[in-house]
C-alpha cells in the first residue's frame, strides 16, 4: 500500500534517496536544492541509512567524489542547482564519457546574472549536451517517481549513463503537496542492488578509468556514448512500464494532454504545464481544439515520437523557460522544430521564452498564447517566431 | 625491516615500462617507487590529476599501471580519491568486499594539479580526513602544456610565461611552500623528499605515508629535463644538488613533530643547484649577480626556519 504523505519536492527526493540507500552521497549546499542533503544528513544521523555522507568543499568536488565512488563500484548521488550545476560542468562531461551512472538531483534555478534564486531552466538546459539523461517532473509526485526510476535507467548495461532528476526550484522543491510514497521494501525491490561488472575495488581484476584518447580512438568512444543515449530510450520506456505495473502510475517520454484532435498545442516542461493545462481545459470548454505536450524526457530527446504527435496540429507554441541567446529561440524550440523538419505536413511553430528567474506564468498568459496560435492557424501567418513573454515593456 | 635496494628492485613492477614519459623524466621514477612502497599483498587505486603523467601512462588502449587507476580531470584528484575512499568504506561496511584484501588509496598530481588548480580539492580532502596518500611530483611548472610558471616555480626560474629577457630575470615570486600548508591542515604525516641515492629516503617516507591512517602527503621534487633545461642523464646529480644546497630540504612531520631526514655535511651555495639548469642561465650573466644573492638569502632564511622547527 502506498502512503499518502505531505512532502515538498526536496523532501520527496530525499525520501526516495533514503529508500534506495545509496552507498555514497557527496554534498555541497546551494539554494534551492540544499534541503535534499539536509534531510539526508538527518537520516544518516538517525541511523536510517548507512550511506557514506561526505560534505565536500564545492560542487566540482561533489560530482568528482561521486565519479570516484561510482567507478569504485558504488551507487553515488548528489544534488545541486544553478551555479552549482555550472561549476560541475567539466565533470558532468567526464561522468558521461566515463559511463558512470551517477544520479544527480537538480532543483532548477536561474543562472546569474543578475543573481537570482528562483526557477527557470537556465542551469539544466546549459548542461543538456553534457551526456546526462534528463528527466523533468511537473509536480512532487512526478519528481519522486522519476527518482525511483532513475538508477535503473542509468545503470542499465545498455545505457550506463549519468542521469539528472530535475525539479522546478521553489515551485516544486519547496511547495508541499499530498503525494503517494511507496513502501520502503517495495522501492528497494523495484530499484534493486547495484552490481557493476567492473569496478576499481574489484580485487581479481583491476580497472583503469579515464584514458587519454587520441584521434584514433576518441571518435569510437563518442559514438558508443551516443549509442548508449539512443539505447536509453527503450530502457526508459521499459522501466516506466515496470513502474506502472508495480506502482500504478504511468509515464512515457512526454505527457499528451487533450492532444487527440488538437489543432493548437503547446510544448512545455515542468510545473508550468499544470498552469497551461487549466488554460487547455477552459479552451476545450469553449470548443477550441487545444492541447498540450509536456516533455518529461529531454535527454534523450524523443524527437520522432514528438513530431508524430505534433504532425496533426496547425500551430504549435514551444515554451522555453530558459534563454539560449541564440537570437533565434530557446533550446526546447531548437529541438522541437528540428524534430519536425522531415514531416510531410508540419505545424506552424513559434517559440516563447517565459518565466525567467521565477517570473510568474498564469492561466491568462497561457490563454494569450493559445489566442496567438488560433490566429496563426486561421491565417497561416506566423508573425514573429521568437518572442519573450511576461516582461515589463520599456 | 631495514631498507634493501636489491630486495626492493626484485619486487614485481606495478608501474610498467612502455609508458610515454620523456627519457629522464622524474615522474616515472616517482611512480615506480611509490608503487614499491605499497606492500605486495595490498592492492591500490591510483587517482591521477590530468598532466604529463596521465597522458603518458594511460593512453588508450594501454596502461602502465598494474593496479586500478582513475583519471577524471585536472583539479580534482583529491576529490576523486575522496569518493573512492568513501566507496571503500561503504562497501566494506556493507560486506561487499573481501575483508582480507587491503586497498590503499593514492592520489598523484604534478605541482599544477596540486599547488594551483587542485589546491582547493586537496585542502578539502585533507580537512575531511580521508584515509589516502597524496603524492605531488613537483617539477616546478606546468610541464604538460610547455613549462608555464606555477606557484611551485622558484623565483628567477625562466618559464614560458615568465621568460627571462632584457627587462626580466624570470619568475618574480618565490614558490608557495605547500608542504607547510599541508602541515597546517594537521595531517598525521607529511614529508618532503626527492630522487636521490638508493631511494631509501623516498621509500621510507612513501611507505610510512601510505601506512599511516588519515590524509597523508608526500611532496617530491621531481626534475624535468625539458622544463629545467639540463641533459636528461643529470637527474640524480640535480636532485643531490637540491638537497645539498638546502633548496629542497628533506624532512618529515609526524603528528606535528618535525624531523630532518638529511642534513648536508657542508651546505653548498645555491649556484651548485642553479648553474646546472638552463632555466637559471640568465642569473649568471654579468649584472644579474644579485639574483643569486637573493636566491641564497631566501634559501638560508627557509633553512634556518626549518632547523628551528626541527629542534
Amino acid at each position: 500500500m502506498s502512503i499518502r504523505e505531505r512532502l515538498s519536492g526536496n523532501e520527496a527526493i530525499a525520501t526516495a534517496m533514503r529508500q534506495i540507500n545509496p552507498d555514497v552521497f557527496a554534498m555541497f549546499p546551494i539554494t534551492p536544492s540544499t534541503e535534499i542533503p539536509q534531510y539526508y544528513a538527518q537520516y544518516v544521523a538517525d541511523g536510517r541509512v548507512d550511506t557514506e555522507f561526505i560534505c565536500v568543499e564545492s560542487e566540482h568536488s561533489s560530482l568528482s567524489a561521486c565519479l570516484g565512488a561510482e567507478a569504485a563500484g558504488c551507487r553515488a548521488v548528489t544534488a545541486t542547482s544553478s551555479a552549482g550545476l555550472s561549476y560541475m560542468n567539466e565533470v558532468l562531461y567526464v561522468a558521461g564519457s566515463s559511463r558512470l551512472p551517477v544520479v544527480l538531483a537538480v532543483a532548477c534555478r536561474a543562472l546569474t546574472g543578475p543573481i537570482n534564486i528562483n526557477h527557470d531552466y537556465s542551469d539544466s538546459m546549459a548542461e543538456r549536451d553534457s551526456g546526462f539523461i534528463q528527466l523533468y517532473g511537473e509536480n512532487n509526485q512526478e519528481v519522486y517517481d522519476n527518482y525511483l526510476m532513475a538508477h535503473r535507467i542509468a545503470e542499465h548495461p545498455s545505457v550506463r549513463l549519468p542521469l539528472m532528476v530535475c525539479e522546478d526550484g521553489f515551485i516544486t522543491s519547496h511547495a508541499i503537496e499530498n503525494i503517494e510514497i511507496e513502501e520502503d521494501d517495495k522501492v528497494k525491490a523495484f530499484v534493486g542492488e547495484y552490481h557493476p561488472e567492473n569496478y576499481l575495488l574489484k580485487k581479481e581484476n583491476p580497472l583503469a578509468v579515464g584514458p587519454y584518447g587520441v584521434s584514433g580512438y576518441y571518435m569510437e568512444a563518442r559514438v558508443a556514448q551516443a549509442q548508449a543515449m539512443k539505447n536509453a530510450k527503450q530502457v526508459i520506456l521499459d522501466v516506466a512500464a515496470d513502474f506502472e505495473k508495480t506502482f500504478g502510475r504511468k509515464y512515457g517520454f512526454f505527457e499528451e494532454y487533450r492532444m487527440e484532435d488538437a489543432e493548437v498545442a503547446m510544448v512545455i516542461m515542468g510545473s508550468s504545464a499544470g498552469t497551461a493545462k487549466a488554460a487547455v481545459d477552459e479552451l476545450r470548454g469553449r470548443g477550441v481544439k487545444a492541447g498540450l505536450v509536456k516533455i518529461r524526457v529531454f535527454r534523450p530527446f524523443p524527437g520522432e515520437e514528438l513530431a508524430k504527435v505534433l504532425s496533426g496540429c496547425k500551430a504549435v507554441a514551444v515554451m522555453d523557460k530558459s534563454e539560449g541567446f541564440s537570437a533565434c529561440g530557446g533550446p526546447l524550440f531548437a529541438e522541437t522544430s528540428g524534430a519536425c523538419i522531415n514531416l510531410d505536413k508540419r505545424p506552424k511553430m513559434i517559440d516563447i521564452v517565459f518565466g525567467l528567474g521565477g517570473r510568474d506564468f498564469t492561466v491568462a498568459a497561457a490563454l494569450s498564447v493559445y489566442d496567438r496560435l488560433q490566429n496563426i492557424a486561421r491565417t497561416g501567418e506566423v508573425g514573429e517566431v521568437y518572442t519573450h513573454m511576461g516582461q515589463r515593456e520599456a | 625491516m631495514a631498507y634493501n635496494l636489491k630486495e626492493e628492485m626484485n619486487k614485481e613492477e606495478r608501474f610498467h615500462s612502455g609508458h610515454r614519459l620523456c627519457a629522464g623524466c622524474g615522474a616515472g621514477i616517482v611512480c615506480r617507487a611509490m608503487m614499491r612502497a605499497v606492500d605486495p599483498e595490498d592492492k591500490a587505486v591510483i587517482c591521477n590529476a590530468t598532466g604529463c603523467l596521465e597522458v603518458s601512462s594511460f593512453q588508450y588502449p594501454y596502461t602502465a599501471w598494474e593496479d586500478s587507476y582513475i583519471h577524471t580531470a585536472f583539479e580534482n584528484a583529491s576529490a576523486t580519491a575522496s569518493g573512492v575512499e568513501a566507496a571503500y568504506r561503504a562497501m566494506k561496511k556493507k560486506g561487499k568486499l573481501d575483508e582480507k584484501t587491503n586497498f590503499k588509496i593514492l592520489a598523484i598530481g604534478g605541482d599544477g594539479g596540486t599547488y594551483d588548480i587542485g589546491f582547493q580539492s586537496l585542502s578539502g580532502a585533507l580537512e575531511r580526513g580521508h584515509d589516502f596518500t597524496y603524492f605531488c611530483y613537483d617539477n616546478n611548472a606546468y610541464m604538460n602544456t610547455g613549462t608555464q610558471r606555477s606557484s611551485a616555480t622558484p623565483r628567477f626560474a625562466s618559464a614560458t610565461t615568465t621568460p627571462a629577457g632584457i627587462e626580466s630575470v624570470g619568475k618574480k615570486q618565490t614558490q608557495k611552500d605547500l608542504t607547510q600548508i599541508v602541515v597546517a591542515h594537521g595531517s598525521p604525516y607529511v614529508a618532503q623528499t626527492t630522487l636521490y641515492g638508493n631511494m631509501k629516503d623516498f621509500h621510507e617516507k612513501a611507505h610510512r605515508a601510505i601506512y599511516t591512517e588519515g590524509p597523508t602527503f608526500v611532496n617530491v621534487l621531481t626534475p624535468c629535463p625539458r622544463g629545467w633545461n639540463y641533459p636528461a642523464e643529470n637527474l640524480l646529480e640535480i636532485c643531490k644538488a637540491a638537497i645539498d644546497t638546502c633548496v629542497w630540504p628533506l624532512y618529515e612531520v609526524v603528528e606535528g613533530e618535525y624531523r630532518l631526514t638529511y642534513e648536508p655535511k657542508k651546505k653548498l651555495p645555491v649556484e651548485e643547484f642553479m648553474s646546472k639548469q638552463g632555466r637559471f642561465a640568465h642569473c649568471f650573466k654579468p649584472g644579474n649577480e644579485w639574483t643569486i644573492e637573493a636566491a641564497q638569502a631566501y634559501v638560508d632564511k627557509k633553512w634556518e626556519e626549518l632547523l628551528e622547527k626541527c629542534k
